[in-house]
């Protein structure tokens, strides 16, 4: 049996200890805003905080985060971060199917998170392995700048 | 959804003003419309007393924007208040059958907005016209004087809100002769519109078929046949049942599903499974490399099937130089971010699905096929969807019959998910296709002929569209692009040699213009390099009768600095291709970067009619450009004894946010009707791309995707 948190709730996990984070969170927890991709760590639609950073929870078996802080999309900080992705991600219009974006909000949040001022490069290298396959790309890369200008201006 | 629940659900909205309306068919890509269409007067609206609209969405959103870009058209006429705009998804009816397709219910061939443009216009025009009426009724005054304005209908001092007024207007006749605002009189429509439904996207709480709760919900995975072709002899599921939280196995049509409490569960249970396959011989020598070999020899032979003769059949003996080129295009799958997936709940007579599908009244009968009902039995949930590119459009409906084969079988409530695995290698691909083209010309580089064949499979063959779109051995989606061409080429000769495999064929984000407008676009190419013409004004020649053709050019041209000097090491190159009624051209600026080419940046030039939501344009033309880059550059399937080799997103290689370039869209401003936004983006950059890698390098491309080839 594992013992985790997920946005803040104790969990015990019974089921396999191989078992996936993602498929805890999904089909035992019920939350379904993270999703699934690919099982193996290449598209990071699954993607969570764990302790904060960003992590592929599909190749992320529970026996794996005893006693970590798990944090979905439905759980994310009411931080000036998450608020500020969250406004970017709007006033930039970036979603389509929508499909992969809880999991690119989880990988621009965990990099603002650390690094309010990426570089063009930083914000390459944080956000290449979330694939979009409507390519709201573009967009993603104005609104991880535009949140971060935002943050800027705040402090 | 059958029609008397329709009814029900409806009228049991009381307060609501409920309003539907149809269009004969326009007629484009399918010429006849059904006999009769009498429908329930309430399907597309619903005005609630807090003065809220509900505009219900006659297609799939899968990403293409279409849950604002209808209720803008909605609201325009409505005059509600944009901000009160809510939105649901229609499931199978014939009242949301698409205009331009003769009333199929079908969300394609970047139709939605297009043949929804006068339909839902004059649906919010209608009820304004009503609400207006009842109004005036209340208020004993003529129509005349009144006008609703932001969700209230006002004049003569008098102000009432569109909700109160409601219950009275649902009992009006319908108006006719309605008439629609100019578009000088537009104030939403044109604007750009940030999307309705991107707050719960933001937020992870949209429901997406894949996240469906059911009580008593079982998942079900389903092991296909690893060889196309193949069926199971046998299998052993001793060691499946031992597996915690697997609770049935059980053997359909196209595999051995299992089933669990949780994906985890069932999927273990099916990676213990142990299958024997029956495996056909001509599968199992099936490979790319077989294929590359009969394909590329098919493509010399006479035989093919006529597309367009030349006017003069000897016109290549006389050339000063020829051309010849033998194109290769892979295998390509969707690959869709949400796995293919299905709920079904089968019951005493009545069925429900919920499913993300493009063609629900399709899978609605082919559901009912295998339940043992009547179409009208099933109920589809129309669910939002993680992307399609038309996989979710297969007159197979291929993943609705396994799910419903479990459910039957099963008696429980079943999800079935795909794995990615399942999706790389399960079929239903863009097909394979091999290309040869001889062009012959003058000593000044003039075009005296050119021959174009084409092999591989036909996309439409045993579908029920193959009646409407294959004739005479022509399948239409194999050749669109070629013979049709706006380009004025003398002499010009198509021909299709169709090829028949076990691999299941599908349409795949602008059909047969993925491969057609590559080999057109870079020939064009060559030819104008052959004569050391600039390909744009090359381009310009050609075109000089197409009014429509030359403006989007000269657009793209004008905005990229076509012609101007780049930093060394870069190049430019062009494509425009016409699909789906619109024309769009592409500027590529590339560089190698660590011997792999690099795009930098693409300038697009668009012209699709009217345009609804710029916002939605743009993204639109950025998502295909990114959707056919991605292609382009790295992705293949490639067969080996009858299997496919990749499997996943690590060998099968689709484009990634750092290898996407900067993209600035251009709209040629039009008064026509909206034509198609969601594909035609897609044909244009891979030979915008590769006529900038030929510029940069000498080297022309001719096997797809670009990754096979030594650049440095």
């Amino acid at each position: 049996m594992a013992k985790f948190y997920v946005n803040g709730e104790a969990i015990q996990f019974n089921a396999a200890p191989d078992t996936p984070l993602l498929w805890a969170i999904r089909d035992h927890i019920g939350l379904t805003g993270t999703k699934f991709g690919c099982g193996m760590a290449q598209c990071g639609a699954c993607t969570v905080h764990v302790n904060g950073e960003a992590t592929r929870s599909c190749v992320t078996p529970v026996s794996a985060i005893e006693g970590k802080r798990v944090n979905t999309i439905e759980g994310l900080p009411d931080s000036p971060v998450t608020k500020a992705v969250r406004a970017a991600w709007l006033d930039k219009d970036v979603v389509q199917c929508g499909y992969c974006q809880p999991g690119q909000i989880m990988s621009a949040t965990a990099l603002l998170a650390k690094n309010p001022k990426p570089t063009d490069e930083q914000i390459d290298e944080a956000m290449s392995g979330n694939l979009c396959r409507c390519g709201t790309y573009q967009r993603i890369r104005d609104a991880v700048k535009t949140a971060s200008a935002s943050l800027g201006t705040k402090k | 959804m059958n029609r008397r629940d329709f009814l029900k659900s409806s009228t049991a909205l009381s307060g609501a003003l409920v309003i539907g309306f149809y269009l004969p068919a326009g007629g484009r890509a399918f010429a006849q419309a059904p006999a009769k269409m009498v429908y329930p007067p309430n399907a597309f609206l619903r005005i609630a007393k807090d003065n809220t609209v509900t505009v219900v969405v006659k297609h799939l959103e899968f990403g293409q924007g279409v849950q604002t870009s209808l209720p803008m058209l909605v609201c325009e006429e409505l005059e509600c208040d944009w901000t009160k705009v809510k939105t649901e998804l229609a499931g199978s009816n014939p009242v949301y059958g698409n205009v331009f397709m003769g009333g199929f219910q079908i969300t394609g061939g970047s139709s939605s907005v297009a043949n929804s443009f006068d339909q839902m216009r004059l649906v919010g025009a209608q009820a304004r016209t009503m609400l207006i009426q009842a109004a005036a009724t209340q208020w004993k005054v003529k129509p005349e004087t009144l006008k609703a304005e932001n969700g209230f209908v006002v004049g003569g001092g008098k102000k009432a809100s569109f909700g109160s007024l409601a219950d009275a207007a649902m009992k009006l006749p319908l108006p006719e002769g309605v008439k629609l605002k100019e578009p000088g009189q537009w104030k939403l429509v044109g604007k750009p519109t940030r999307r309705l439904d991107a707050p719960d996207k933001v937020d992870g709480k949209t429901v997406f078929g894949i996240d469906v709760k059911r009580p008593n919900l079982h998942t079900a995975v389903v092991m296909h046949a690893p060889v196309f072709g193949a069926q199971v002899k046998s299998f052993n599921a001793d060691k499946v049942k031992a597996i915690p939280g697997v609770t049935h196995v059980i053997e359909i049509t196209s595999g051995v599903a299992v089933l669990g409490k949780g994906y985890w569960a069932a999927k273990t249970g099916r990676d213990a499974l142990e299958i024997e396959w029956d495996i056909p011989p001509e599968s199992a020598t099936l490979s790319t490399e077989r294929l590359r070999a009969d394909y590329r020899a098919e493509a010399k032979k006479p035989n093919g099937a006529v597309v367009k003769a030349a006017a003069n059949a000897d016109a290549l003996k006389g050339a000063a130089k020829t051309i010849v080129a033998e194109y290769e295009f892979p295998f390509l799958a969707h690959a869709a971010m949400e796995p293919l997936n299905c709920t079904v709940e089968a019951r005493e007579g009545s069925a429900e699905i919920w499913a993300g599908t493009q063609m629900p009244s399709v899978d609605q009968a082919a559901a009912a096929k295998v339940l043992g009902l009547q179409p009208a039995q099933v109920k589809i949930n129309t669910m939002t969807t993680g992307g399609g590119f038309g996989r979710r459009a297969n007159p197979n409906s291929d993943w609705i019959v396994d799910a419903c084969e479990i459910a039957k079988a099963a008696k429980v409530p079943v999800k079935l998910v795909w794995s990615r695995e399942d999706d790389i290698r399960g079929g239903y691909y863009r097909p394979m296709y091999v290309h040869r083209a001889e062009i012959g010309l003058d000593a000044q580089g003039n075009i005296l002929g050119w021959n174009l064949d084409i092999v591989g499979q036909s996309i439409l063959a045993g579908t029920p569209f193959e009646s409407m779109m294959v004739k005479g051995g022509v399948d239409a989606t194999s050749v669109e692009g070629t013979a049709d061409t706006k380009y004025e080429i003398p002499n010009l000769a198509v021909k299709l040699h169709t090829v028949a495999l076990p691999v299941p064929a599908l349409w795949w984000r602008s059909v047969g213009h993925t491969h057609t407008a590559y080999v057109m676009e870079t020939l064009i190419d060559e030819v104008a390099a052959a004569s050391k013409q600039d390909p744009v004004e090359f381009r310009r020649k050609l075109l000089a009768k197409d009014a429509k053709f030359l403006a989007v050019l000269n657009l793209a041209a004008e905005k990229s600095g076509w012609g101007s000097a780049l930093p060394p090491g870069r190049a430019r190159g062009v494509a425009i291709v016409e699909s789906f009624g619109t024309v769009c051209a592409q500027v590529a600026e590339v560089s190698l970067e660590n011997g792999a080419p690099k795009v930098h940046r693409v300038t697009a030039a668009i012209d699709c009619g009217t345009v609804v939501n710029p916002l939605t344009v743009e993204a639109q033309v950025q998502s295909a450009i990114a959707y056919g880059l991605g292609a382009a550059l790295y992705s293949e399937l490639t067969l080996k004894q009858g299997g496919v080799v990749q499997s996943n997103f690590h060998d099968y290689r689709v484009l990634r946010l750092s290898d996407m370039p900067r993209v600035a869209v251009h709209v040629v401003p039009s008064g026509n009707k909206p034509s198609g936004v969601g594909e035609p983006g897609t044909p244009p950059i891979a030979p915008a791309v590769a006529n900038a890698l030929a510029a940069l390098t000498g080297k022309r491309a001719r096997v797809l995707p670009f990754a096979n080839e030594k650049w440095a």
